[in-house]
């Protein structure tokens, strides 16, 4: 259960030297209580502290790092049920399973389609984050090809080994013994040749039962044979068992502070419909699944998941943003076209797209709005004819360019008549509402 | 350790609210808990989905859309019909060939458009304006006289002209949709207005306002979670109206729906992803509380209502 801040001041030095970056201990022991700190940051607390705060100062959802070096990926230490509370913190992983059957040939197609994942979505690079290797029961010399396979094939990705057989995990596991695999899974049955391997290869590991709690049980016993790292699955595949399940698991933690149940869910989305998997993969990104397993990773099917998991883990208290500036776009020049749009970073990379699609090397400036879209900073009284007037002609665009010509959006078509009298001596054009027409729109006047 | 199931004690039930007559009457709402969380409430109804249709012919719907339909789209009454045939629990008929910057239609047409559709299918009908404040509240009432006894709903109305709007649906003993934008106080506040004129409260269905995957749709999925919340755990009667989301308009005009494959090659199949794109939106609503959607490409919204049955278990 966890400590309340009195309790936990009863175990730290009480002499308030303040190297915790706190005034006073009793300050640091509410931030400990209130898990916004780590006792790490107190260097003089006892052993006996440490012990003892340890299992409370814990986060209620333990971080598990997945892989190892630059593609690693850390899910866990989430702290709330609704991303509104706070925020939602480590972004799910994707991964793809890759059959020990497909072996060879179509293995391949899979490595390449994670290898070439990567795109980029408002200013960020997502992609595929990890491969799964299935066994279904196959042989464990065959398993353990495949896993070399795609670790020569795909460098760095994070890899999750699949069967319920030690002895395929231990043939496969050579193959990737340093890059911290996730090992799936332990069973009741073989709990303790499980945990065996995951503790020699310091591998994490998770654990798989028939419903909730069973799963508390295994998690339990495995974590008593002294493994850490450990991902739960209830068997959940069903869309109404998965949102039940990881709510139950996620409150547990959260704000029981369960520990059973305070790691990362894990769970498979496959299905034979590739447009039903990424409705039920969706369901586990915005309902509290960590690693969710794909059996295909098409490009549209991944646009739209990694767009939904962006969406779902945006911060909502602070739209994502661009800094103010004016932005050149290709090899812009004195005569090239300025157009005008707001910080939030949607907008300008969706308009900054757009018009390298075009071809046509512009000048793209972008206002602070604080975050908000041009319709919404427009509604908001933050993109009005005399603010843009100011930016402008504070910006010093004019150095860069000879014309006074400047480009807005067709949705704030209204703002053309008062921004030519703000900037006198400027021609306001009017551009097209939606950005994927100004490339033609680039292009008929270039 | 055992596990004790940690429940939520919820004092608040959303409304239930009826739509159209007979046997193919609908009815939305009645949640007791969290979406799907049964282990600790009751779920009488279903998400019901509604098919889009519009009186005029949807010329700027992107061309995997207008496929998808089929050669109906012309015309409102065997578009309705298509609609039925193919799974539609409500049809859900947008009336935009009234906007000013579209035909301009006048209210006679849009109202008799409004009772054609009504009289040739069984299943609930809603009717929506085209958007422009001042034409919806003549349009709405016309259609709704016109379709009185239909048990329909109307909208949407928003603050600027819901008194009327609200008028005709009471006069007509129509349902009412109430669109606020994407503000929990806002929706609560347009609820109360509506029930100071005396409007019933449980007549009411609430659009918190729809946004498309990777265009907003957190935002209306946090402020979806947190109506349905206070509704819930504050028991508070003002946020206990079910609520729509009315999807594909928003989905349908963005990017990954439209761009085609050799345009975006690292988009992937453009009949495919944008399929994706209503279905997750889809998902994402109806996660977050959503008792009806409206959809407009009819395989996903077979794909919504697939996985609607899934979740309902
Ligand atoms: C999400 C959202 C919000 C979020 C804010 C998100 C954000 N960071 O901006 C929140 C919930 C905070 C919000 C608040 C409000 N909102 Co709001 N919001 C939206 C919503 C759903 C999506 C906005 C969005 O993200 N669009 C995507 C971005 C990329 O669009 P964009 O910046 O306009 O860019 C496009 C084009 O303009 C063009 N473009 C952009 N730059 C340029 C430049 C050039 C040169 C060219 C040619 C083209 C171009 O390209 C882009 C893609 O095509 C829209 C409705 C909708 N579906 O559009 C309403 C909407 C913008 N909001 C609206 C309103 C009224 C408000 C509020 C005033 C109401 C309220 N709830 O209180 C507040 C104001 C904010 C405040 N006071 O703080 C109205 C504006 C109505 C109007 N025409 O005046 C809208 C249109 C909803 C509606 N239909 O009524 N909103
Ligand atoms: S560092 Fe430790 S001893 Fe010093 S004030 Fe902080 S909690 Fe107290």
């Amino acid at each position: 259960m966890a400590l309340s801040g009195v309790e936990i001041f009863k175990h730290l030095p009480k002499t308030n030297c303040k190297k915790c970056g706190h005034p006073t201990c009793l300050a640091f022991a509410m931030k400990l209580a209130a898990k916004q700190a780590s006792l790490d940051a107190c260097p003089d607390a006892s052993e006996d502290a440490k012990k003892i705060l340890g299992e409370s100062a814990a986060p209620p959802i333990r971080g598990i790092t997945l892989g190892a070096g630059p593609k690693a990926v850390k899910v866990g230490e989430e702290i709330c049920m609704f991303r509104h509370e706070k925020k939602f913190f480590n972004p799910n992983v994707f991964a793809v399973a890759i059959k020990a059957s497909e072996a060879g040939d179509a293995a391949s197609k899979k490595i390449e389609g994670v290898v070439t994942s990567e795109i980029d979505r408002v200013g960020q690079k997502l992609r595929v984050d990890a491969i799964a290797i299935t066994d279904e029961g196959g042989d464990a010399s065959k398993f353990a090809s495949v896993v070399k396979q795609v670790v020569d094939g795909a460098p760095g990705v994070p890899v999750i080994l699949v069967s319920k057989n030690p002895a395929t995990i231990e043939a496969g596991i050579v193959h990737c013994a340093d890059k911290k695999p996730l090992i799936y899974a332990a069973t009741a049955e073989n709990a303790e040749a499980m945990a065996k391997i995951a503790k020699e290869k310091k591998a994490s590991l998770a654990v798989a039962a028939d419903g909730l709690d069973a799963l508390t049980a295994l998690s339990e016993k495995v974590k008593g044979m002294g493994v850490d790292d450990l991902v739960l699955d209830s068997g959940a595949r069903k869309a109404k068992d998965m949102i039940e399940h990881f709510t139950i698991i996620r409150r547990a933690a959260i704000k029981k502070n369960f520990k059973p149940l305070g790691y990362p869910i894990v769970t498979f989305a496959t299905r034979d419909n590739s447009v039903s998997e990424s409705m039920v993969a969706a369901i586990g990104t915005m309902k509290y699944a960590s690693i969710i397993i794909l059996s295909s990773v098409e490009k549209w099917k991944m646009l739209a998941l990694l767009s939904l998991r962006q969406n779902i883990y945006t911060d909502p208290q602070v739209p994502m943003q661009v800094a103010q500036n004016v932005y050149k776009v290709g090899d812009a020049k004195e005569n090239s076209p300025l157009m005008i749009t707001t910080n939030f970073s949607l907008s300008y990379f969706i308009v900054r797209g757009e018009v390298e699609n075009s071809k046509v090397p512009s000048w793209l400036a972008v206002m602070d709005n604080e975050g908000l879209s041009v319709l919404t900073a427009w509604a908001a009284g933050k993109f009005t004819a005399s603010k843009i007037a100011q930016f402008i002609t504070e910006s010093g665009v004019e150095k860069n360019i000879k014309h006074k010509e400047l480009i807005i959006p067709g949705y704030v078509a209204v703002l053309s008549g008062a921004l030519e009298e703000k900037l006198p001596g400027w021609k306001i054009t009017v551009g097209p509402r939606e950005a994927n027409q100004l490339p033609t729109f680039l292009k008929a006047r270039a | 350790m055992a596990l004790t199931i940690p429940k939520e004690a919820y004092s608040g039930k959303i409304f239930n609210v009826q739509l159209g007559s007979g046997t193919k009457a609908v009815t939305i709402g009645g949640a007791s808990a969290l979406p799907f969380l049964a282990f600790e409430g009751t779920f009488p109804n279903k998400p019901a989905v509604a098919f889009e249709i519009m009186d005029i012919a949807p010329s700027d719907w992107p061309e995997t859309l207008q496929k998808a339909i089929g050669g109906v789209s012309a015309n409102p009454v065997q578009w309705a019909k298509f609609c039925q045939q193919n799974g539609a629990d409500i049809v859900a008929l947008r009336l935009m060939g009234t906007h000013p910057d579209q035909k301009n239609k006048s209210v006679e047409e849009a109202s008799k458009t409004a009772a054609e559709v009504a009289a040739a299918i069984d299943i609930p009908l809603l009717i929506l304006g085209s958007g422009h404040v001042e034409k919806d509240s003549q349009v709405l009432q016309a259609a709704a006289a016109a379709t009185r006894g239909k048990n329909c709903a109307i909208g949407k109305a928003v603050e600027e002209n819901y008194k009327t709007i609200a008028a005709a649906a009471m006069a007509n003993d129509h349902k009412l949709i109430a669109m606020s934008q994407l503000d929990v106080n806002l929706a609560k506040q347009l609820n109360i207005l509506l029930t100071q004129m005396g409007f019933d409260k449980e007549r009411i269905i609430m659009d918190p306002m729809s946004s498309a995957l990777g265009y907003g749709l957190e935002y209306t999925y946090s402020v979806m979670e947190r109506i349905r919340l206070a509704a819930l755990l504050q028991n508070d009667a003002m946020m206990q109206t079910p609520v729509v989301c009315d999807i594909g308009a928003n989905v349908w005009k963005v990017k990954e729906t439209i761009a085609p494959d050799v345009e975006v090659p690292e988009w992937g199949s453009l009949a495919d992803r944008a399929l994706a794109w209503e279905s997750i939106t889809a998902s994402a609503m109806i996660t977050a509380g959503a008792d009806m959607l409206i959809m407009r490409h009819p395989s996903a919204a077979t794909k919504a209502k697939e996985m609607i049955a899934e979740l309902a278990g």
